[in-house]
């Protein structure tokens, strides 16, 4: 089996938790009053608030997620890692330190500071929360995922331990517990991934997965990784097998079925006169899941998927490298082949899936290059309307970063300007490291030999486990509260927008300092209860999907008022409140009408789209800004402090 | 922790319009530059793909140029911290 949950990690796992909430308590005594839980008190040194930037903002999505797109598709992954990063550039140098001077509390503090306008309060605090539950759902779904193969919880179990921890961790101490959480999760996680790098380089690279570390991997119960087989399609059917007729869904498939002597189905796809062995999963109308035609499972007559990927050739014919530097990795890479596992749905008739995933062997120069993962192919393509979703999608990373909400709260943490300018260097420092290292543990897992071909996010932990127990059960425990650091920050800003932006200043309820605290509180639990319900009803949403919607949603509504404000005289709080309703209307409305949402949300054919392409970035961001300037033209300039305009 | 500056509210110091103004002058400049490595890698990357696939020392242009953009923002960030802090000492001589 691939996945074994293991004492150490449930052990380490166990301590994290531990640690994590006797801080939150010991804290909870410096945040009675609203300054110390909304912006713990400006009392944040810089270097614990650029650290906890990076626990901040390396959520499990950047973290699995990107690691599982280099390991499955190269080079791709590495473009969300740098999109991520150059976003901090607009923060350090446009966005930071006015913010840090104009607001209290909130990004909305900061649009309103000079205009003290109720829909600049409401369309800020609806976006706020609108962008923090959209990041919230898929970094649930993350936990509970992880959760099931590292500790063996169900998925529900794994969302509702996560949202729980997290109530208590926000409950307690607001920000000031929220940015020690993240500050030791940031801290581990660059420390832990480093080290990680260099047992990569030093192992090198192999043509035989099985060979590093088999000892280890035998102690450990680690199944052997399924090289690619392939025979001349005249040797088919191999010995003691029978063919299958190619009837029904599998007509003008290039594959052909074959019946093993216990029972099982054996897949082979034949391409160019070769036939090359697959590996199937097919979920039975009843819900049964079989592996290779036998039920899943590790008694006899039973049968697990096997840990794939791993290198064909080296370059020079060699087998092994021994260790590597980092130039010379990728270098050696490059000039090597490398197996690669796709996957197709085949649906049958009777309502059976078979998922078959099949071996191909790719140049590692294809792979170190843009454009090798279905996502990214369009930038491959012939035409400019092809290339567009790539632009868009580089274009709302660029632009997302500094219009996430909790990442803007944390300016509040901070004394002054000088300290917001120093953390944020910090956090460029910590996660631009973090982001360069990715890409060596997504190659690393790519040829590691133990790859999940069903669950790219799970590549890095499977990595882990190729140098033994402990580092596994340590990466998973990290995995997991990189989860809790980022959770309890969107729980964060979503209660500081309902409690501060709109029952205290939309609505005017007045209230002590003490209640406007537990109406916070109140609404951390509220918002952390829906998290965890969304939790478990999109189990099945593609993780993805929903960050870059998050990101599109945030950029398009959030970017256009910040920055006219910043630096456009003559903008009005009509003009602000427009754009911001109009970016976050448009760009959700976009990503619901597109391919991408027909084909993974609603199940329709992804032609059937109503949008040319899938990330509405690069029309919904100008589109705000546009309408920020027509609205303010169209209204009069009231309302605006004299001389507050020269940021 | 307390040896990082951690100072109470009150003493916070609030930097005077005219370094604001220059560090806010500084930004912008360098966020341009930024912008220009940015754009031009997005460009390159979509419509001049056979370049970036040059190989330098065994490695392709597409990689040197995600690890100079990773590096270059943490450099422009330093560059922007130093002439931020020059900016105050100017201010407190005078």
């Amino acid at each position: 089996m691939l996945y074994q949950p293991s004492i150490v990690a449930v052990i380490a796992f166990a301590t994290f938790v531990a640690v994590t909430l006797g801080l939150s308590f010991y804290l909870g005594a410096k945040a009675k009053s609203s300054q110390g839980f909304f912006a713990a008190s400006g009392g944040i040194p810089w270097f614990v608030n650029g650290v906890a930037f990076a626990g901040d903002y390396l959520s499990a999505a950047s973290f699995l997620g990107i690691c599982g797109m280099i390991a499955f598709y190269g080079y791709d992954g590495f473009l969300y890692s740098i999109g991520y990063l150059t976003g901090w550039v607009v923060a350090l140098f446009v966005i930071a330190e006015p913010l840090k001077r104009l607001g209290k509390f909130t990004f909305a503090d900061a649009l309103d500071s000079q205009f003290n306008s109720r829909g600049i309060k409401l369309s800020a605090a609806i976006s706020t929360l609108a962008v923090s539950v959209f990041y919230l759902i898929p970094q649930m779904v993350g936990a509970g995922a992880l959760m099931r193969p590292l500790l063996g919880f169900s998925h529900a179990t794994g969302v509702l331990v996560v949202g729980g921890i997290v109530i208590v961790i926000v409950a307690t101490a607001g920000m000031v517990s929220t940015t020690y959480v993240q500050f030791i999760k940031g801290g581990l996680l660059v420390l832990f991934c480093a080290v990680l790098t260099v047992m990569i380089l030093n192992r090198g690279l192999s043509t035989n997965p099985n060979l590093v570390n088999e000892a280890e991997k035998e102690k450990n119960g680690v199944p052997k990784t399924l090289r690619r087989g392939a025979v001349a399609v005249e040797r088919l059917p191999r010995p003691n097998t029978t063919p299958l007729p190619s009837d029904g869904a599998w007509k003008d498939k290039p594959y052909r079925r074959f019946r093993t002597p216990l029972g099982g189905t054996e897949v082979v796809r034949v391409e160019g006169g070769v036939a090359t062995l697959c590996q199937t999963l097919t979920k039975m109308s009843d819900g049964k899941l079989l592996v290779d035609g036998l039920p899943l499972g590790d008694g006899p007559y039973e049968k697990q998927l096997a840990p794939v990927g791993n290198i064909e050739t080296l370059p020079g014919g060699k087998t092994e490298t021994g260790p590597l530097g980092p130039i010379e990795y990728l270098g050696v890479l490059q000039k090597s082949k490398i197996v690669v596992w796709a996957s197709e749905k085949i649906v049958e008739s009777d309502g059976a899936v078979t998922t078959v995933y099949y071996p191909r062997v790719r140049e590692g120069k294809d792979l170190l290059f843009p454009g090798a993962s279905p996502t990214f192919k369009g930038v491959r393509g012939e035409t400019f309307v092809e290339k567009l979703d790539f632009l868009s999608l580089m274009l709302a990373l660029f632009c997302g970063t500094a219009s996430l909400p909790h990442i803007l709260i944390r300016y509040y943490t901070v004394k002054d300007q000088a300290a917001a300018r120093k953390s944020t260097v910090v956090g460029i420092a910590s996660i631009g490291f973090f982001y360069v290292l990715t890409l060596y543990l997504g190659l690393g897992a790519m040829t590691s030999g133990n790859l999940d071909v069903t669950n790219s996010n799970m590549s890095a932990p499977l990595l882990a486990r190729t140098f033994g127990e402990f580092p596994f059960a340590l990466i998973s425990a990290i995995a997991f509260t990189t989860v809790l650091g980022t959770v309890s920050g969107l729980i964060m800003a979503a209660s500081g927008a309902v409690a501060h932006d709109l029952v205290a200043n939309f609505f005017g309820v007045e209230m002590t300092d003490h209640q406007k605290v537990r109406i916070a509180k109140i609404t951390a639990v509220f918002v952390g209860i829906v998290a965890m319900a969304l939790g478990i009803v999109f189990e099945k949403m593609n993780v993805t999907f929903l960050v870059g919607w998050a990101f599109n949603v945030a950029a398009s509504a959030n970017l256009p008022a910040l920055v006219m404000l910043l630096f456009w005289p003559r903008t009005t709080k009509q003009g602000i409140t427009a754009a911001i309703f109009v970016g976050m209307t448009a760009s959700l409305a976009w990503i619901l009408l597109s391919a991408q949402a027909f084909r993974d949300v609603y199940g329709l054919p992804a032609e059937d789209a109503l949008v040319p392409f899938s990330q509405p970035g690069i029309v919904t961001i100008p589109l705000g800004f546009l309408v920020l300037v027509v609205v303010s033209l169209m209204t009069p300039r009231t309302g605006r402090e004299p001389g507050s305009a020269s940021a | 922790m307390a040896h990082f500056e951690s100072r109470p509210m009150h003493d916070r110091q609030q930097e005077s319009a005219a370094t604001m103004a220059r560090n806010s002058r500084s930004g912008l400049v360098l966020f341009a530059v930024y912008l220009v490595f940015y754009v031009a890698f997005v460009v390159l990357t979509a419509f001049a793909a056979e370049w970036m696939r040059t190989e330098v020392a065994g490695v392709n242009v597409a990689i040197y140029a995600g690890f100079a953009l990773i590096a270059g923002a943490f450099l422009l960030a330093l560059v922007y911290l130093w002439r931020c802090r020059s900016g105050d000492e100017r201010n407190a001589k005078h």
